[in-house]
């Protein structure tokens, strides 16, 4: 229904102001998208399959490479974790609680969208490199390294993703109707049964979308990680930093079959989140 | 405190049944321990690394970060970094909002699946957005003919930096207007056009100044991503020192030379500027609400 009433609206549109300019802008957009994305999304694809499939399939399962592609995804997935847990949290304090310097909090969680990853690297390698007083610190009292070793990359993906579910959850939680809290909790529900089943069932949906968020975007992650996490195989290499090193020495089929699955998990991930965004939305639009 | 604790509780003796979970629990030790647990993750995960940073560069006094940047090779880095982000934002300022307009505004076939493209930079790993164009453009390129024919360079060369940052930074000017153009109330254009308004005449006067704040939103952060850009900008530019190196390649390079002091300062410089942007514009934007 919605729909058609704009397909008509624009159509109406259309034949009342000059066709070409309409065709012209659309062109012109399009364009630009072609030159800027899709061509060379398809280059890349085109690029490690070139000598088929098998060939490709050889490069992405060399053990360095898959190596890389495995730490990339666990270390993205426990961030992930810990994200949905810290930034729901963050999003019901920032909601539902008065504190003093709420303000301020709410400010600084938007703080790593505006620093530059690299940055972001630089600052967690003055803090727990091992030159530095709490890295020694912790290789000495626990033999514990966050620098070069995966608790790294782990932490700078945790800041520079941290926005994400908190920014999603948010606008929710200010719209959840605080009556059906209060029926419940007039029927006898305690606090922990409210949360679960009155509070969760309709946070899934942002909490899911920010959570694809914050992993599509770690998954691609460079600066940091490359600060942070360095470039040892087998412990510390990323996919992406995998893929910067096969650039440098010119192994261009490595590079481009690795590249290739690593746009391929960050489109399904996408697709996913915004499959699920439209879903929102329009059973929103049927209950009002 | 104490105060607003007891009166909370002689609130519970008298309605104690009409009372909420929510009210009961605002003077719990519960909600001052969920508090508690953000206050101190955000402070240990956002706020330590940044004291870092600050502490890390001025551990040697302040004439040790200034003699460290007053070198030719650390202003042109920066200036590089500060005239490919201006190009990159002004470019998007024009396409992305013609993007925005025709998502919004057309139908036609194939737009969800090109909607969903526009997200893809922000996903794909900035190393292979530079790869994306080194393909393209590099000594092997499918293009490197017709750019050879050309006589410029693009590879390890301006144009292929410009172009890297552009693809890295392509969503966040269509993504903040295709909300203020949804939300926009197309009457508002149709009277102006009943008024005698043309096209030109209707989108400056009635559209632009509405899409003026997302506009301003979507230029800084596209301004504040360009600024920081550095793995896309790192493989296509190489990074060479004097001619492409940009501030975070500066910042890399002195790193790997172990030039700690010139490596901070550059970083707390470059991660000032960019927040200074942002808190700026956030600011502007809260003040205009």
């Amino acid at each position: 229904m919605n729909l058609q009433t704009t397909i008509t609206q624009t159509s109406n549109k259309q034949s009342r102001t000059l066709p070409w300019g309409q065709l012209g802008i659309r062109s012109l957009a399009l364009g630009y998208l072609t030159l800027m994305l899709i061509i060379p999304l398809l280059i890349i694809l085109q690029d490690g399959l070139r000598q088929g499939f098998v060939e490709f399939w050889r490069q992405v399962t060399l053990p360095t490479a898959w190596h890389a592609l495995k730490l990339t995804l666990w270390t993205s997935a426990l961030m992930t974790v810990i994200n949905i847990m810290m930034g729901t949290l963050t999003a019901f304090v920032l909601v539902r609680y008065e504190f003093p310097g709420k303000t301020i909090l709410n400010g600084i969680i938007d703080l790593p969208l505006a620093i530059p990853t690299l940055v972001t690297g630089v600052m967690l390698v003055i803090l727990f490199g091992p030159q530095e007083v709490l890295g020694s610190w912790l290789k000495e009292q626990f033999d514990f390294s966050v620098i070069y070793a995966p608790p790294g990359i782990i932490l700078a993906l945790l800041f520079l993703t941290f926005p994400f579910v908190v920014r999603s959850v948010q606008p929710v939680l200010m719209e959840l109707d605080l009556a059906q809290e209060r029926a419940a909790a007039t029927l006898g529900a305690g606090g922990w049964t409210i949360f679960r089943r009155i509070i969760l069932p309709p946070l899934t949906l942002p909490v899911v979308t920010g959570a694809l968020l914050s992993f599509a975007r770690a998954i691609g992650e460079f600066g940091s990680i490359v600060i942070v996490a360095g470039n040892i195989p087998f412990l510390s290499q990323t996919a992406a930093v995998y893929v910067f090193g096969e650039v440098e020495s010119e192994n261009r089929l490595g590079a481009s079959a690795v590249s290739i699955v690593m746009v391929a998990i960050a489109y399904s991930l996408l697709m996913l989140a915004d499959y699920l965004r439209k879903r929102s939305k329009s059973s929103k639009r049927e209950l009002t | 405190m104490s105060v607003t604790i007891s009166s909370h509780t002689t609130q519970t003796k008298e309605q104690s049944s009409l009372l909420t979970w929510m009210d009961k629990n605002k003077g719990k030790w519960t909600s001052w321990i969920l508090i508690a647990i953000v206050v101190f993750y955000v402070a240990f995960l956002i706020l330590t690394p940044i004291t870092a940073l600050a502490f890390g560069a001025f551990e040697k006094g302040i004439g040790e970060i200034i003699s460290s940047l007053n070198q030719p090779d650390v202003f042109l880095a920066f200036w590089n970094t500060l005239w490919i982000s201006l190009v990159v934002v002004t470019i998007h300022a024009i396409f992305g909002t013609l993007v925005a307009w025709v998502f919004v505004r057309h139908r036609f076939p194939g737009r969800n699946l090109i909607n969903g493209l526009v997200d893809m930079p922000f996903a794909v790993s900035p190393v292979v957005a530079g790869y994306m164009l080194l393909l393209l453009f590099g000594r092997n390129g499918i293009l490197a003919p017709v750019i050879e024919q050309l006589g410029i360079q693009v590879a390890f060369a301006m144009p292929g930096m410009l172009l890297a940052t552009m693809f890295v930074t392509l969503p966040f000017m269509i993504r903040e207007l295709i909300p203020v153009l949804e939300a926009f109330d197309t009457r508002q254009e149709k009277a102006a056009a009943t008024l005698g308004a043309n096209g030109w005449q209707t989108f400056w006067r009635v559209t632009f100044p509405a899409l003026r704040w997302g506009m301003i939103y979507g230029i800084t952060l596209t301004f504040a991503r360009a600024l920081g850009e550095f793995g896309a900008v790192l493989v296509i530019g190489g990074g060479v020192q004097g001619r492409t190196e940009t501030a975070t390649l500066f910042i890399y390079r002195a790193l790997e030379e172990r030039q700690y002091i010139g490596a901070y300062s550059a970083a707390l410089v470059l991660g000032l500027f960019s927040l200074i942007l942002v808190l700026g514009s956030d600011w502007l934007r809260r003040r205009k609400h």
